[in-house]
């Protein structure tokens, strides 16, 4: 006798109930099992259960099981998987080629080359000497404890997928920003993303993609990173001083050089942010991808939690911080030099 | 008179989620206040109706909220009207496609802003060059002529800088110079003056006179301050709720004030200072005899006042163009000092 027999027996239900005879072959719940050893002990009103699919199946064995709703997803989503992977196949194809190629450019460049043009990038976008002797002396510290290699996977993963989250991004804000109907529609979609624990967006995606291949992991990353960049590119724009908007449309500016000329340049310090906390995010993510077959420190951090490995993964650990000050501090300063210029 | 440059007939604007429905209700007779209370929308204007000659300087005055910046964006259709019409050289700008108002933006008129709006990423020059630019000029053929405008404005040598390295009064000189690097027959200048403190605004009112005597554009010039209208007013429109409450040339708005509102905004003025001979004289070309001396037609009263060292029982010959056009005593000029005694004068010709 369970607690909500009444409803179905109220709605005259009770025939469906038992009708087909699947009540016998359902599985059992955690509550039957308890109740089959010993007697079923004094139903009060304190312990009446919540009206919960499991509870109303316990009244009619025809009610699905909540563990069914979870089986029904995982059945639709596997119906459509074939399709989809068909579609997305081909369509990420090129990420799988751009990973795999940064990686191999990124390993085979001799360290005596390498290091002198990350240098040599550093001072271009930041100026700063100082910053260049702290990337240099990193990137040589990391050589000499032989984790040069892993780092030089980790910084081509997050090369190329930094480049394509602003390469679809800042179109995104753009977009955001001129139309308030599509940034409706873009927020709770942009705060999923954000909010959704990165391990969460794995699980589809194993399904899809086979876990060998880099897009795996070059989707995870992007999927997590590129919300600032949409953000505050499209934040940017729409903070754009509205008399200079006005000012362009009064000199006649097509839509095109308003864009170019104006929107943009004056989003920059913005749109530079949101680059800057896309490639932390990404670093973030890196680590979380080596689960994924992602090479690179996160996999020595995985050894280090796997194996017990202590030393291995604390300096690895700290090989991530490394990077992450290179690049937080390397785009920053490239930020600070775009504020100079555009003080108000 | 000949055609005016710009014609606004019948314009209508107001802000709302219906403008439509509440346009019958503004051309039933409905004011602002009426209008916010009784619809829920915002009377931008009501029935504006003004002409602006070529070369003259029609200035637009009025308190915060009259409706000045909506007036002025109309007349580049920066904001889209409710009902009427725009006429500029004798066209209907409402009927302009997108690429027809673009070449009216970029040929005919120029604009300059109360906060500059200069873009900050650009140099002076490039900014003061920015028409040119817009409209795909070379670089040889803007550089030239920036200069020459930047030049013209006071600002030789600043080409290179930044806007955020100069003062506010030389960032307007490059809103301004922006402006005449069109060469667009019409100007128009929202609160250009505002911003800056009263010494530079003088010194901008002035260049702007002097620019203006020697290229003779067609300049609309909002203001909410009544001082800088009657210096620089050919016409003067004064907007109340969206409304005009009397247009005509400002020494006549100053003797002939029609409305309570004008009379309140005229009363701290400096009468002296603003108004001039030919309009407190006596027309007369026949000389009565016993003249203290000769007066301009445009010299201010403080001038006469000077002139006669205070001594009120002498009368002056006034000249135009050097020849008698009439005579003005000076109980005529203290009487046109005292502003009740022009307002009562005025609202009695009002009803
Ligand atoms: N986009 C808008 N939506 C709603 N109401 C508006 C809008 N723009 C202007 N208004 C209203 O129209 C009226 C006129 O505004 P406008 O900016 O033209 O005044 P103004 O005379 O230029 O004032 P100020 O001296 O403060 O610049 C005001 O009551 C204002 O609230
Ligand atoms: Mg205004």
């Amino acid at each position: 006798m369970a607690t909500y027999d009444w409803i179905f027996d109220g709605l005259g239900l009770r025939q469906w109930c038992d009708g087909d005879g699947s009540g016998g072959s359902a599985p059992m719940s955690m509550a039957d099992l308890m109740n089959q050893t010993g007697n079923a002990p004094e139903r009060t009103i304190w312990d009446t259960p919540f009206p919960s699919m499991d509870a109303l199946n316990d009244a009619c064995a025809s009610f699905p099981q909540s563990r069914e709703l979870t089986r029904g997803l995982e059945r639709g989503f596997l119906d459509i998987k074939d399709a989809l992977s068909y579609v997305l196949d081909p369509l990420t194809q090129p990420l799988s080629w751009a990973l795999q190629n940064a990686l191999w450019l990124f390993q085979e460049t001799p360290w005596w080359i390498m290091i002198p043009v990350l240098a040599l990038v550093v001072l271009a976008i930041s100026k700063s000497w100082k910053l260049v002797a702290f990337v240099a002396g990193s990137f040589a510290a990391l050589a000499f404890i032989d984790y040069y290699d892993y780092a030089m996977q980790t910084l081509a993963i997050i090369f190329v997928c930094a480049v394509i989250c602003v390469a679809l991004g800042v179109p995104i804000g753009i977009a955001m920003s001129r139309s308030d109907r599509f940034q409706g529609g873009m927020i709770p979609v942009l705060d999923m993303l954000q909010t959704l624990p990165p391990f969460v967006y794995l699980i589809p995606l194993i399904f899809l993609f086979s876990v060998t291949e880099p897009k795996l992991y070059g989707i995870a990353i992007i999927l997590y990173a590129i919300v600032p960049v949409i953000r505050l590119t499209n934040l940017g724009i729409r903070l754009v001083d509205k008399e200079v908007i006005e000012a362009a449309d009064a000199f006649g500016m097509t839509k095109r050089q308003k864009l170019y000329g104006v929107q943009i340049p004056l989003a920059l310090p913005n749109i530079m942010a949101g680059v800057n906390q896309t490639i932390m995010m990404s670093l973030a993510m890196v680590v979380i991808a080596s689960l994924v077959s992602a090479p690179g420190l996160g996999v020595l951090v995985l050894r280090g939690i796997r194996n017990l490995e202590l030393g291995v993964g604390l300096i690895s650990g700290l090989g991530i911080v490394l990077l992450a000050v290179i690049l937080d501090r390397s785009t920053k300063a490239a930020l600070a030099r775009v504020n100079a210029a555009q003080k108000h | 008179m000949a055609d005016p440059k710009i014609s606004i007939r019948n314009l209508y604007k107001i802000f709302g989620d219906d403008p439509q429905a509440a346009l019958t209700h503004a051309k039933a007779g409905m004011h602002k206040d009426e209008l916010l209370e009784a619809h829920r929308h915002v009377l931008g204007l009501r029935d504006i109706n003004v002409d602006m000659q070529a070369g003259e300087i029609t200035v637009v005055m009025g308190l915060s909220g009259s409706g000045k910046s909506t007036l002025i964006r109309h007349l580049n259709r920066l904001i889209e009207p409710t009902d009427g019409e725009v006429v500029i050289a004798g066209e209907n700008i409402m009927d302009y496609s997108d690429a027809q108002l673009r070449a009216l933006r970029r040929k005919q008129m120029s604009m300059v802003f109360q906060k500059f709006a200069l873009l900050p990423h650009r140099t002076v020059l490039e900014n003061a060059a920015t028409p040119m630019i817009v409209d795909g000029e070379k670089r040889s053929a803007w550089e030239a002529e920036a200069t020459k405008w930047l030049d013209r404005v006071g600002l030789q040598g600043q080409g290179p800088q930044y806007p955020h390295q100069l003062s506010g009064g030389m960032q307007q000189r490059v809103g301004i110079a922006r402006a005449l690097t069109s060469n667009s027959d019409i100007m128009l200048m929202d609160e250009a003056f505002s911003a800056l403190d009263p010494l530079i605004r003088t010194d901008m009112q002035d260049l702007l006179l002097e620019l203006q005597r020697e290229l003779q554009k067609t300049v609309v010039f909002i203001t909410h301050d009544l001082d800088e209208a009657l210096k620089l007013a050919d016409h003067l429109v004064i907007l109340k709720d969206g409304e005009v409450v009397q247009q005509g040339e400002p020494q006549h708005i100053l003797m002939h004030p029609n409305d309570p509102y004008i009379v309140d905004f005229i009363s701290d003025i400096n009468r002296a200072r603003v108004l001039r001979a030919r309009t407190v004289m006596r027309e007369t070309t026949e000389d009565p005899g016993g003249l203290a001396g000769a007066v301009d037609e445009n010299a201010t009263l403080e001038d006469v006042i000077a002139k006669a060292d205070g001594d009120t029982n002498l009368s002056f010959r006034v000249l135009r163009d050097d020849t008698m056009a009439g005579i003005l005593s000076m109980t005529d000029v203290v009487k046109a000092l005292v502003p009740t005694d022009a307002a009562e004068d005025g609202m009695r010709k009002a009803s």
